[in-house]
């Protein structure tokens, strides 16, 4: 068995140390009639490196891999290219196969990486401060939710009916324990977000207003003004990004009035890897810091005086609060951020700027594109690099057959909104700095086809 | 006031005194210990490192009033210099690759580079969430095979496979158990909690809802049956037990205690954090467990990665299976495993599931990993991994009871890991001095001031994947540290000496904060 | 002014209408290094007995108890800029909140200071 080391004979002699004379004995506590005599049945035993590879191959080999086809989906996970340094380095052993660093003085490359991630995401978002990261984008929005509701004391939640499906029930979900109120509704085929509906939803009971921007459609909301009605009231604007490079090219939601500002991080470095694990970014208030979920790193000085990094502001957490904690969350998404913030610091703001104008332009150009179809429309008037194409036909059945014809077309709405008939011919399509003029092509005269 | 700090850790604890710092070099390096500065001291800003095949056009006008102003103010490194920032940073941590990293309930073992490579393979790595279902029948049939494998090894009934991460896992157990309550229309309000649980077990309960009550332990460090008994009624939702606990020992009364849990109507949820200790050898299932999360970290070896990212799959009993989130995965009559999700959940009669806990189907990339694993072990080799992971910290325990204090020891073997106190240490010296007696021997400690109920606890998991002459090393130092703090050697006080740097000021961190860079010149 | 000690480690001093409450110095002997305290807010009720404020130091969160009940007047606003008063001055400076009293007869079940520092060498 090529991962135990002990040697039969190194069994005896520790057995001779302990003063037992079979490892059952070790075992005593486990009541006799429910310990299991030998391997379980009807389980295949151990396997070579080898014979575990082919397995695996003939399962990987049955899907169809982003980076074999015209690709365009999006909705929440991004096709970026991500460069081969950051592969290499997130599988040093040292990275890898390190601990959460709670012996800081042998942790101190985890904790600097983690002091300068939450520096760049701080940065990115626009807010005063960020944490070493949650689980993913969706999770970070509910744990938003959770602390605006800790600062205001109010429970009413207006969900903008922007926010990607998926968070906004993971958030119902949250809130049928919690009793919090949710308010949410799927979002109508209009060229702009009704910001003015979701101002005037806006009450005294409001504890937060959740904004995706840009939003589950591509389009783009008036922050500001929604930042402004908010606190009018006395209620948080939380701002969800779901797509990072998009804010290359548009403002950062912070610096639009966001009071906290949560993401998703995996379109850079992370990969798609069929939704998980991804990385949850989260930022806010320097102010609200007491009320933050989540790990944070600090500075501080050694015994020497030397700069170093802790993890800090722990009593926050569960280990110490209990059941009065922020948060249950016990984990980061460490070696996801340190692949985001390798790749963050390989394109530094100017890359990720021509990083956001190139899927941008190529954006535009699946746009017009696809605009030239009889019967498709684009319902955008400005976007990054998603938007949404409307298609004469329920567009589920159209992107099954993109996809037996080679195309990876995008994401149907009909699959994120299942009950909503008006919704199912809305189709979101996605371009990053990878898509190319021939990807572009492709899906073009596919759907053409499919159409026709 | 309460809690005063039962564990008996103390912030000024042993501070380094005035050690002499070693003789100073020009750059602050130590020969191989290099020094290396932030990125926002090394970076341009305007400086990129990646290439693009072209420049893009200006944006669209209708982007106007949007656009940013400037670029984000970040800088950016070339490859070489980012490439060896990283891999200098990489060099001041301690890693499970460099030695034992025996952190008790935290299962620091070896991980296998096959599931590195799996995990990479484009048929997984590199494909959407959302893709039509026919593209990614592949990725559906790793997540059903690791499904199968937990339902099986655990004795379950079905499984939720999208927790995130262990503490996610409990949440979604506790929801499980709270949607099943509800739809008997019965209001319970209590979770009862052992007081050597870890802290993310009321921690989640006091989230899904639950007021938390603690429950004494034994003084030979289990649950006390009879003070559960006494507790249980008609309020009592769950019970929350660790099993093997918190202190490294099977719970022997589980199955007494689920029994009367569910006479009293209520639900077992078990922490399986600690299952790498009886993978194979017993079923949960068999010891009346309702729901219980498992650390695919921690027990089927995916990378800790730093702090994660985890995987915390739920299996559960029939009872509760109907209320499992979706994505959920259940095992038909014909023994098939299924992945149910919101299209098809009425027809394969999971109407009741309590909701979608997080995007997408989970973390699809610990499951390749978690899979390549189970597979390279089989049901013979995970046995094994029980049984040497148990034998190894019994090797420890014994080797060194002679010298540490082992409030249990006298009770029996322990599971897979070795509980230790400070009991018996000289005046002034305590935990903290030996764990950081460690660091200086090239050790990572062990679990320290943890579980409370244990003063000056350390706990040592050595897990199956070290070697007998490995531990025997790891004993040596970790002997003659207790001797030397038991002899009162002043000179511990001070360690680390030799680590990348001393003990850090924790105060200060917490009384001004800074979690961020900041440009000092503004 | 007379001072008044619970079992729990706070002390309560009277003068007149109103009272100063802290932890004593033997609790933040204890606790080690405060890091930071989360006081309660003005005209918040506090009742004796219950948690009303949080004292953090690095690895722990202490709750302390209202010694009796009342109406917080303010928390110490020297805390929020230096709550390592709590550790130099527990007994002065360091007071954690001030508060007027519902029922001082409530004072007549504490301890005085020779009965605490009994308590405390018992421990």
């Amino acid at each position: 068995m090529r991962y135990l080391p002990l040697s039969d004979a190194d069994r005896v002699d520790m057995l001779a140390v302990i003063g037992a004379g079979h490892v059952d004995e070790l075992f005593a506590d486990v009541p006799a009639d429910v310990r299991l005599a030998g391997p379980i049945a009807g389980l295949p035993l151990h396997a070579s490196e080898m014979a575990v590879e082919r397995h695996m191959a003939k399962l990987s080999a049955k899907n169809m891999s982003a980076g074999s086809a015209p690709f365009f989906l999006g909705a929440g996970a991004y096709r970026h290219h991500v460069p081969a340094s950051v592969d290499h380095l997130i599988q040093r052993g040292e990275f890898l196969t390190a601990y959460t660093p709670y012996q800081p003085e042998i942790a101190q490359g985890t904790l600097q990486v983690l002091f300068e991630f939450q520096t760049q995401v701080a940065r990115l978002l626009g807010t005063d401060i960020a944490n070493a990261s949650m689980y993913d984008g969706s999770t970070a929005c509910w744990e938003a939710i959770a602390m605006a509701g800790r600062i205001t004391r109010r429970d009413a939640v207006l969900l903008s009916s922007g926010l990607h499906p998926h968070y906004a029930q993971t958030a119902l979900t949250m809130a049928k324990f919690t009793g919090d109120k949710v308010n949410h509704t799927a979002p109508a085929l209009s060229a702009k977000p009704d910001d003015a509906a979701l101002i005037a939803a806006i009450g005294d009971d409001t504890s937060c207003v959740v904004v995706q921007y840009p939003d589950i459609l591509g389009r783009i909301p008036d922050l500001a003004a929604i930042a402004e009605a908010a606190h009018a009231r006395g209620a948080l604007l939380v701002a969800v990004v779901t797509e990072p490079v998009a804010l290359g090219l548009v403002e950062s939601p912070g610096a639009l009035g966001a009071d906290i500002v949560v993401g998703e991080g995996q379109a850079l470095g992370v990969g798609l890897q069929f939704g998980g694990p991804y990385l949850g970014l989260f930022g806010c208030r320097e102010k609200f810091v007491r009320q933050m979920p989540g790990r944070l790193c600090g500075e501080t000085v050694d015994a020497e005086g030397k700069r170093g990094f802790v993890l800090t502001l722990s009593t926050r957490e569960q280990h110490i609060r209990r059941e009065k904690a922020t948060s249950n969350i016990c984990t980061n998404a460490g070696l996801c951020a340190l692949a985001f913030s390798i790749h963050m610091t390989l394109l530094g703001g100017e890359g990720l700027s021509r990083m956001a104008r190139l899927s941008h332009a190529r954006s535009r150009e699946t746009a017009e594109r696809l605009g030239k179809i009889a019967g498709v429309a684009i319902l955008n008037t400005s976007w990054v690099n998603e938007f949404t194409a409307v298609l004469p036909v329920d567009a589920r059945p159209v992107v099954r057959a993109l996809a037996d014809k080679g195309v990876l077309g995008g994401v149907s709405l009909g699959r994120l909104y299942p009950g909503e008939g008006a919704l199912g011919r809305g189709l979101l399509v996605a371009t990053s700095e990878c898509t190319t003029r021939e990807d572009i092509e492709a899906l073009g005269s596919t759907l053409e086809e499919v159409l026709a | 006031m309460n809690d005063m700090n039962p564990s008996g850790w103390r912030p000024g604890m042993g501070n380094a005194g005035d050690g002499a710092p070693a003789s100073p070099t020009f750059t602050g390096n130590r020969g191989l210990q290099l020094e290396e500065a932030l990125i926002f001291e090394l970076g341009r800003m305007g400086g990129c490192g990646v290439d693009f095949d072209e420049e893009a056009p200006e944006p669209m006008a209708t982007l106007g009033q949007h656009l940013r102003a400037a670029p984000v103010a970040l800088p950016g490194l070339s490859e070489p210099e980012a490439v060896r920032h990283y891999t200098r940073l990489s060099r001041q941590n301690y890693a499970i690759d460099l030695g034992i990293f025996p952190l008790g309930s935290c299962t620091m073992k070896h991980n296998p580079r096959l599931d590195e490579r799996v995990a990479r393979m484009p048929g997984f790595a590199d494909v959407h969430p959302l893709q039509p279902q026919e593209t990614v029948r592949g990725a559906l049939d790793v997540i059903n095979q690791l499904a199968f494998w937990l339902v099986e090894l655990t004795g379950m009934h079905g499984v939720a496979m999208t927790p995130k991460a262990g503490a996610h896992g409990e949440l979604c157990g506790l929801l499980c158990i709270r949607a099943a309550h509800e739809a008997k229309g019965d209001a319970r309000e209590v979770v009862l909690v052992p007081e050597s649980a870890h802290g993310t077990n009321p921690a989640t309960a006091a989230f899904a809802g639950y007021r938390v009550e603690s429950i004494p332990g034994t003084a030979d460090g289990r649950v006390d049956v009879t003070a559960f008994e006494a507790r249980l009624g008609p309020d009592v939702a769950a019970v929350m037990i660790t099993n093997p606990n918190t202190c490294g020992l099977f719970e022997r009364d589980l199955r007494r205690i689920a029994d009367a849990v569910h006479a009293a109507g209520a639900y077992v949820y078990c922490d399986g954090a600690n299952f790498n200790a009886i993978v194979g050898k017993v079923r949960p299932g068999d010891l009346g467990v309702d729901a219980m999360h498992i650390n695919l970290h921690k027990t089927f070896s995916t990378p800790h990665g730093g702090g994660g990212p985890g995987s915390g799959p739920v299996v559960l009993s029939e009872a509760l299976s109907p209320f499992g989130p979706l994505p959920f995965t259940a095992k038909t009559a014909d023994g098939m495993v299924h992945l149910v999700e919101e299209e098809d959940a009425q027809t394969m009669g999971h109407a009741q599931a309590f909701g979608r806990m997080a995007a997408f189907h989970g973390q699809m990339g610990m499951f390749t990993r978690a899979l390549a694993y189970i597979l390279s072990h089989g049901a013979d080799g995970l046995r094994q991994v029980a049984e040497d992971a148990v034998l190894n910290a019994n090797y420890v325990l014994r080797s060194l009871e002679d010298v540490l204090d082992a409030p249990f020891a006298a009770s029996g073997p322990c599971m897979h890991e070795a509980l230790f106190s400070d009991h018996g240490l000289a005046e002034g010296f305590s935990t903290l001095d030996v764990a950081k007696g460690l660091i200086d021997e090239g050790f990572h400690p062990m679990t320290v001031y943890f579980p409370l109920v244990v003063h000056g606890a350390m706990l040592v998991e050595p897990t199956e994947t070290e070697s007998k002459a490995g531990l025997d090393q790891f004993v040596g130092a970790l002997r003659s540290l207790a001797e030397r703090a038991r002899s009162g050697d002043e000179a511990l006080k001070t360690a680390p000496c030799l680590a990348p740097r001393r003990r850090l000021d924790e105060t200060l961190a917490a009384r001004k904060p800074r979690l961020a860079w900041k440009d000092e010149a503004g | 002014m007379a001072v008044y000690f619970t079992k729990e480690h706070e002390w309560i001093s009277v003068e007149g209408d109103t009272a100063r409450v802290g932890i004593t110095d033997y609790a933040q002997g204890q606790l080690g290094d405060i890091t930071f305290v989360e006081l309660p807010e003005a005209g918040a009720g506090v009742t004796q007995g219950k948690s009303c404020c949080v004292v953090d130091s690095v690895k722990a969160a202490s709750d302390v108890y209202a010694p009796v009940t009342g109406t917080v007047v303010s928390g110490n606003p020297s805390l929020e800029d230096e709550p390592e008063l709590v550790n130099t001055d527990a007994e002065n400076a360091g007071f954690l909140w001030s508060m007027t009293l519902a029922d001082p007869a409530q004072l007549d079940g504490l301890m005085d200071e020779a009965a605490y520092k009994e308590y405390v060498a018992g421990l």
